[in-house]
């Protein structure tokens, strides 16, 4: 007789499961839900104390600052996506279905190491590359152009994003489209269908779900990171990151960035939710 | 054909023009670590291991650099041991929640590091674990745990169910089972979690500068200097960086990809 798995308690099925639940609910759910119980505490004397007041919440809402940062945090997140999805698409394009297997593998494989080498760093050697005096401008001067202000703008913290989430974002999309099926692009083009209108009618809707996946995490990403507005866009416009940087750091008004790090989190569930609603959306006039 | 094959060439520009840009970052501190000038730009200045001399005599620099060590590696284990349970909880058993269950360990990377360096700090000041060496480790395993998961889980998938009952039905026990079937059939895999986590853990800054009180890790040491002003300091660190990571997620791809050319024996 095999000896089957029973269905009433197993000591071997709760040694594989349990670590996981026990180590996530007191180092990752204990954290969070602190957090949200603290965006309720006060802070007298630059001490925190237990309490359950709306007094934070009502502070940021009614600031005008808050809400500032909050919009552009928003609107430089979703240029970041657009830029990031419209950069990695010719890219993404040729490695599905110009290189060949081996080619395509390569690709991936050198994409997926600056994925995991440290950002911190890059940040830095492109606050070198694009300073005043730097090398972009210095190559720019042999033509005879600039120099160019490009640290302390919007467009250094696009840098700094396309620097963190373009690798992935490539990824993804050569990833969706390689496996899409060969023969229904071949299918559309023997049928009369103008390159274009094949990306857009045939391309497009098929790697849906791949794409609107790739722009959740590069959202996310931009969403969430202080180190390219912080140094490359000089942080004279705040995002949210840097608001909770500096209400931790230096305010030690923890239970204020309590309140910023939950509405970022709601609005980038809000996001995830409705991208993937709209990823498993069937298409209209799909029998 | 002819404009098929301009566009090809067209096309080959770009992916090279991509991935000039997301390696420029990498090569540029490469060669600025080896440069006299402070302000590096073009023209360069001349060859020198100036930076790296300087690094070399900095006792905060070696320090950083051994609780890097500590924290990575000790993260990796951690991560690791968790992913591994979880992937073959998954892999082996139907239950209720489960759904939630995955989203435990799945979660974590999709939430900003600020919101989670803010999180663990307040949580780890509330019970009394901040400051330490072990609460960067902590952090670091909520964080990484989900990619050993995920390399493990893949690989998981290429084993074929019923082989686990064979074992069974030859009279091994499900704890030899473990020890004989699916541990070794799983071990590129393990490898390549571990060097998986161990990178990222290694590179992460923002939760190990919040929680990291006195203890600082090459990353942190690396945001400090970087706030003062521009020291080419950095790019010398960096580099050694670099090519730790580099290493270590080249020697998980290494592993990963192995895993189809090994087969178990029986």
């Amino acid at each position: 007789m095999p000896q089957k798995p029973a269905r009433k308690f197993s000591l071997y099925a709760m040694t594989w499961r349990l670590p996981i639940i026990v180590w996530q609910l007191v180092f990752f759910v204990g954290p969070v839900l602190f957090m949200i119980a603290m965006s309720f505490f006060l802070v007298k004397n630059y001490r925190m104390t237990e309490a359950f007041e709306f007094v934070n919440w009502s502070k940021m809402m009614s600031r005008g600052y808050f809400w500032d940062s909050y919009w552009y945090t928003c609107l430089i997140a979703a240029v970041s996506t657009v830029c990031a999805m419209l950069l990695a698409f010719p890219a993404a394009f040729a490695l599905a279905f110009r290189a060949s297997d081996s080619t395509r593998r390569w690709a991936i494989f050198l994409l997926i190491i600056p994925f995991f080498t440290s950002y911190l760093v890059r940040t830095f050697s492109w606050f070198v590359i694009l300073s005043e005096s730097g090398v972009v401008n210095a190559m720019l001067g042999y033509i005879g152009l600039g120099p160019f202000t490009m640290l302390n703008t919007n467009f250094g913290t696009l840098v700094g994003y396309m620097t963190l989430t373009l690798p992935l974002v490539v990824i993804l999309q050569t990833i969706t489209m390689a496996n899409i099926d060969k023969t229904l692009v071949e299918t559309a083009r023997n049928l009369g269908c103008k390159p274009l209108a094949t990306i857009w009618q045939v391309i497009l809707p098929l790697s849906k779900t791949g794409f609107i996946v790739a722009a959740i995490f590069c959202f996310i990403l931009s969403f969430g990171d202080f180190v390219a507005p912080f140094y490359l866009g000089g942080s004279q416009e705040p995002t949210l990151p840097i608001l909770i940087l500096d209400t931790t750091k230096s305010g030690q008004q923890w239970p204020r960035a309590a309140v910023v790090a939950i509405i970022m989190m709601g609005t980038l569930f809000t996001i995830a939710f409705a991208g993937i609603a709209l990823a498993y959306r069937k298409r209209k006039g799909a029998k | 054909m002819n404009s098929s094959r301009a566009l090809n060439y067209v096309l080959a520009a770009y992916v090279v023009l991509i991935f000039a840009f997301v390696f420029a970052p990498i090569i540029f501190s490469l060669i600025f670590s080896f440069n006299s000038q402070r302000f590096p730009t073009i023209p360069l200045g001349e060859f020198s291991t100036e930076w790296y001399e300087k690094i070399l005599a900095d006792p905060d620099v070696w320090e950083a650099a051994l609780n890097s060590l500590i924290v990575s590696s000790s993260t990796a284990v951690i991560a690791t041991f968790l992913g591994f349970c979880t992937a073959y909880s998954d892999f082996r058993y139907n239950f209720r929640l489960k759904g939630p269950y995955l989203g435990l360990i799945l979660l974590p990377p999709t939430i900003p590091l600020i919101i989670m360096a803010l999180a663990m700090l307040a949580w780890f000041s509330k019970i009394g674990m901040s400051g330490q060496i072990y609460s960067i480790i902590i952090a670091h395993s909520v964080l990484t745990a989900p990619f050993a998961m995920a390399v493990i889980r893949l690989r998981l998938n290429q084993m074929d169910p019923d082989l686990e009952a064979a074992a069974w039905n030859l009279g091994g026990s499900e704890w030899k089972t473990m020890r004989h079937v699916i541990i070794p059939f799983c071990k590129p895999a393990i490898a390549s979690g571990l060097f998986l986590t161990a990178a990222v853990s290694f590179d992460e800054f923002a939760v190990s500068w919040f929680v990291s009180g006195l203890n600082k890790t090459l990353p942190v040491i690396i945001m400090e200097i970087v706030q003062g002003n521009i020291d080419p300091q950095v790019n010398a660190i960096g580099t050694f960086v670099f090519l730790i990571s580099m290493t270590l997620v080249v020697l998980a791809q290494v592993f990963f990809a192995s895993r189809q050319l090994k087969s178990i024996r029986p």
